[in-house]
């Protein structure tokens, strides 16, 4: 039992090794790869955080939100249009995206206090896409006046700013892997205080949570909140990276399924999962497609994979929530 | 003191529990009864997780019935499940812990850890604080379950079943840890359990349910002899009569 517990590595070493990663992929990533692939790096780290917004959710508390799209939508959606609309430093522009999309994030979560498991996954994947039809017709704006912020003239798209500090490519990436790092830690930090055990406590049973005097409907909204949070903040990050204009893409519901599906293979009960995920989804993917023979087969065939291991892990978990209840 | 008073309970047509009116004195007492006689649903109307249709729980002079369930905990109500609930991806002492920092005195720094390491101490789980659950077998699991129901100040705890498979020396083990509970936190504590041993051990009251029904309730010695107690646990048509008429 002891041995079990020594292969656990010690919470010390989980910090170092974050840090050798993201000085790593700081340093080595642009000095080694060209640019094309930095653009993929960058992916790879916003990815991180929005996976493990889902992985904080599903793994941590047992909520299987399809929603996180809408939050990560949403949070890009603000820091575009307080880009264009204000000067605001970036930082602060990302951390009301993020507040934004924590509020809706929330909306979301409502629902999550009645229903479970396949359910929730239903009802959120259409809030997803009731904010995906939303955001269809208002458009992400790119520099137009007014609520929506939207030109027409193609001519007229700007690129969105970076901060001042980051606007090369390579530094923005680099701003990004920090502002990865910095979530991922103030993450971890949270599921080792009170918030976290009561997320494990209601993840085991919701009834013996109860009894243990947890307030579950504020602990499960919370949770939403700080994942809507993340994904926010990953949303924001995302805006950056595009020249000319968002498209909805990676808003829509294939790509909300597309998310869960990369965070379970990535996993989700380790904070290290969402970075599997992120790896999975984008650099593993870019991979394929650049240097494989039969991409397009190779590409199918995992994204096959990804949608087969999601099914089995929502059957799976939607079975012992039935076993799970009150003994009579 | 838990006074309970004409409560009754209803899930569509089935009366689970009918006009139950009994008072438990503080000390340990037993509630016992053949299977499916309404205990745990007595135990899910205290935690406040079934809605009875009509009655009273007064507990030291608090209306149970008005607070919301996770209140009650925070209150002083504590439980532990047929099925052990300890939770597997923390460490024992932060199991204990986060019945602690959910209770009315709650809060962390050094008073959490002195209550918690005392918990821990009362049930000799000490050794094991910083292993994590799930690598723990069923009798230490059991005991950070009962851990859980001392921590801080209980008032009122409920055990369902602490002892169902548990081998003899180790019901001995918890029988001596629930008898000092009163002593400890001066909490009234309620024993669910069809180890007969176990309870005569602990309760010197004990309540028999039966078909929902209060079927003797007096020191636990002579509840065990009664003829309509005994006729209840063999299944057998004179009890049910009698106490219907």
């Amino acid at each position: 039992m002891a041995g079990l517990r020594a292969l656990v590595p010690r919470r010390e070493f989980q910090v170092a090794a974050a840090v050798a990663i993201t000085l790593a992929a700081m340093f080595l990533v642009p000095a080694l790869f060209t640019g094309f692939w930095v653009a993929r790096f960058s992916q790879t780290a916003i990815f991180t955080i929005l996976a493990s917004s889902v992985g904080l959710l599903y793994g941590r508390v047992g909520l299987v939100s399809l929603g996180q799209v809408a939050p990560y939508g949403i949070g890009a959606w603000v820091t575009l249009r307080l880009a264009f609309a204000t000067s605001l430093p970036f930082p602060i522009l990302l951390i009301v995206a993020g507040l934004v999309a924590a509020a809706i994030g929330v909306m979301i979560g409502l629902p999550a206090l009645r229903v479970s498991g396949l359910y929730l996954a239903l009802v959120t994947l259409m809030l997803a896409a009731s904010v995906e039809i939303i955001l269809s017709q208002i458009k992400f704006p790119n520099g137009g006046g007014g609520f929506s912020g939207v030109v027409t003239q193609l001519s007229d798209i700007a690129p969105m700013r970076r901060p001042g500090f980051a606007s090369s490519d390579v530094a923005y990436y680099r701003f990004i892997v920090v502002a990865a790092f910095i979530i991922m830690m103030a993450v971890a930090f949270v599921l080792t205080r009170k918030p976290g055990r009561a997320w494990a406590s209601i993840r085991q049973s919701e009834v013996s949570a109860l009894a243990a005097g947890i307030d579950v409907t504020r602990y499960k909204l919370y949770a939403f909140a700080i994942a809507a949070f993340m994904a926010g903040v990953a949303g924001g990050l995302f805006a950056g990276t595009i020249p000319k204009g968002l498209s909805l893409d990676p808003f829509t519901r294939q790509a909300a399924i597309f998310l869960i599906a990369a965070a379970v293979m990535g996993g989700i009960r380790s904070l290290w999962g969402g970075l599997a995920a992120g790896i999975l989804a984008t650099l593993f993917l870019a991979f394929l497609t650049q240097n494989v023979w039969g991409h397009q087969l190779w590409t199918d065939f995992s994204l096959s994979l990804f949608g087969f291991g999601l099914l089995m892990n929502l059957v799976q978990n939607t079975k012992a929530d039935e076993k799970k209840g009150i003994a009579s | 003191m838990i006074d309970v008073d004409g409560l009754t309970v209803r899930f569509g047509g089935v009366v689970s529990l009918s006009d139950v009116s009994v008072t438990f004195p503080s000390g340990i007492c037993g509630l016992i009864g053949p299977n499916g006689a309404g205990k745990t649903t007595f135990f899910n109307v205290l935690s406040g997780f079934v809605t009875p249709a009509s009655g009273m729980i007064k507990a030291d002079g608090v209306d149970l019935l008005t607070l919301p369930d996770f209140k009650r905990a925070r209150w002083g109500v504590r439980r532990t499940f047929q099925t052990e609930q300890a939770i597997e991806g923390l460490s024992v002492f932060d199991n204990v812990a986060t019945v602690y920092e959910h209770t009315a005195k709650g809060g962390g720094g050094a008073a959490r850890k002195a209550a918690v390491d005392e918990a821990l101490e009362f049930v000799g789980l000490v050794e094991v604080a910083n292993d994590l659950v799930r690598t723990l077998p069923a009798k230490e699991r059991r005991f950070i379950e009962m851990a859980r129901a001392v921590v801080g100040e209980p008032r009122l705890v409920l055990l369902d079943e602490p002892g169902a498979g548990l081998p003899d020396e180790e019901t001995a083990q918890l029988s001596a840890i629930i008898r000092g509970i009163p002593e400890r936190t001066g909490a009234t504590v309620i024993l669910v359990d069809h180890d007969m041993e176990l309870v005569q051990a602990c309760c010197e009251w004990s309540a028999v349910l039966d078909f929902g029904r209060l079927l003797a309730w007096g020191p636990t010695a002579e509840v065990l002899a009664d003829e309509k107690v005994l006729a209840a646990y063999l299944g057998g048509d004179e009890a049910l009569e009698e106490t219907h008429s």
